[in-house]
């Protein structure tokens, strides 16, 4: 049976992981390198990337990390952040990215999923949509969220997944930060409108919103956080057992 | 040395690292004298059936590969790389595949119930079907990495190991010294460092 998957994301600028880490047993927790090793030894069913450096030289230290990192990590690593262009997506795969995130790159140049799509297959093509709500309707926002597009969220998800977009990370700007669980209500929209993947993001505080996401929206596919995994907030083991407990199906 | 060979299809990096940290020694090749000298023999791949087999074909690789496998030497075909091994695909369009496996390869959507996505993406449990020196350092119910849209059929005395999808999907098969993973070893964790481990330790008289 297919399992529920855990994604850590780590942000990382000028070669750190961005938000603070507090982990037992981990010397260096500011690097994404050891980070990354820790979480794939402890329960993470893949990892995401995210670059948000802004400097050229930031740029030369994230694939040269992230190369260091795809030689010791042996799980799927998505990597986001910059990609604009297939050099980009080039860039990236070649040291060590199994999957390429596309997000603000890809509402600048709507063909760019389907390019990837056609040089590097869609198992490779991952659209990330920051969506937040306005006027009662999903509006899809770019650079960070910061910039309403004035796109409505699902049928931009739709068009990218028929141009071969082969995974969508959502994530919620409504409930991002607040950790008072994921934005159900958007997420199910989503999951109705596409077959492809869909991977939650956004909101969780806690390993019972995990358990929420799944019995609430069965066909969601996997869930992804960050800070709580990195304060130590939430434990990838042990949310796993939790779910295991509610026979959501996991990888242990 | 185990050789991985190389025809512009797929990304190598993670494969080549996970050789790397296990000691064994690659090379990434096109050359038919390193595959000649080579202990075991690595076909790698994602895209499509189609194209891929051209590729082999265009390089002449597939006699090279045909040629070695039927000398004995460990072969390990690796997600459209062991889709490769049969003799036929059905991936827009009919196209013949290097033929060393008897089946053929067809859409996972002809399988699976309504509701299950194509493509088969993320963990799964592998069930063993039968025993094999692959499986040496792996037990039943072990979990590796799926990506995938299409499935060998038609080759029930090969398959070692299914994934549950609704429906058993063919997860690895063998026949003699060629074996042949749905999933993705190079990323299945520390189950997938154990197959490769495996494998890297065929030698063309064992099988």
């Amino acid at each position: 049976m297919i399992t529920k998957r855990i994604i850590p994301c780590l942000d990382v600028k000028d070669g750190r992981v961005v938000k603070g880490v507090n982990f037992d047993g981990l010397q260096d927790v500011s690097s994404p390198v050891e980070l990354a090793d820790f979480y794939s030894r402890n329960g993470a069913d893949e990892l995401v990337f995210y670059d948000i450096t802004a400097s050229s030289d930031g740029r030369k230290l994230f694939t040269d990390i992230l190369r260091e990192t795809a030689r010791k990590v042996f799980i799927p690593l998505t990597v986001g952040g910059g990609i604009n262009s297939l050099e980009d997506f080039d860039r990236v795969l070649k040291c060590g990215a199994d999957k390429v995130s596309v997000n603000s790159g890809a509402i600048a140049n709507p063909d760019l999923v389907e390019q990837a799509a056609k040089r590097y297959g869609s198992q490779c093509v991952v659209l990330s949509v920051d969506v937040k709500r306005v006027d009662g309707q999903f509006r899809v926002f770019a650079k960070g969220g910061r910039v309403d597009t004035g796109m409505e969220a699902i049928s931009w998800i739709k068009r990218c997944a028929d141009n071969g977009a082969g995974e969508i990370v959502v994530n919620s700007i409504n409930t991002d930060g607040v950790k008072q669980g994921f934005d159900l209500p958007m997420l199910k929209a989503v999951c109705d409108a596409v077959s492809v993947p869909v991977i939650a993001s956004g909101g969780a505080g806690c390993a019972a919103d995990f358990v929420t996401l799944f019995q609430t929206i069965p066909e969601m596919d996997a869930g992804l956080a960050a800070s709580i995994f990195h304060f130590g907030q939430v434990h990838i083991p042990e949310l796993k057992e939790i779910l295991a407990q509610k026979n959501i199906p996991v990888r242990r | 040395m185990i050789a991985i060979i190389e025809y512009g299809v797929g990304n190598l990096f993670s494969l080549e690292s996970s050789l790397a940290a296990l000691g064994v020694e690659s090379v990434v090749t096109a050359d038919p004298a390193v595959l000649e000298a080579a202990d075991q023999i690595i076909l790698p791949g994602v895209g499509a059936f189609g194209d891929a087999a051209q590729k082999l074909r265009d390089t002449g690789l597939d006699q090279h590969i045909i040629a070695q496998a039927k000398k004995g030497k460990p072969l390990l075909g690796i997600c459209l790389g062991m889709q490769l091994l049969f003799e036929k695909g059905y991936e827009f369009g009919t196209y013949d595949g290097l033929g060393l496996i008897p089946g053929c390869v067809r859409p996972i959507a002809e399988v699976v119930p309504a509701g299950y996505k194509v493509p088969h993406i993320g963990w799964n449990a592998l069930q063993f079907k039968r025993e094999n020196p692959l499986f040496a350092y792996i037990k039943d119910g072990d979990f590796a990495y799926f990506v995938h849209s299409f499935y060998a059929a038609d080759c029930e005395e090969s398959v070692i190991a299914t994934a549950e999808y609704g429906a058993p999907l063919t997860a690895a098969v063998a026949r003699g010294n060629v074996f042949g993973c749905q999933f993705h070893p190079e990323i299945s964790g520390e189950v997938g460092l154990k197959i490769l481990k495996a494998f890297s330790e065929r030698r063309a008289s064992q099988c």
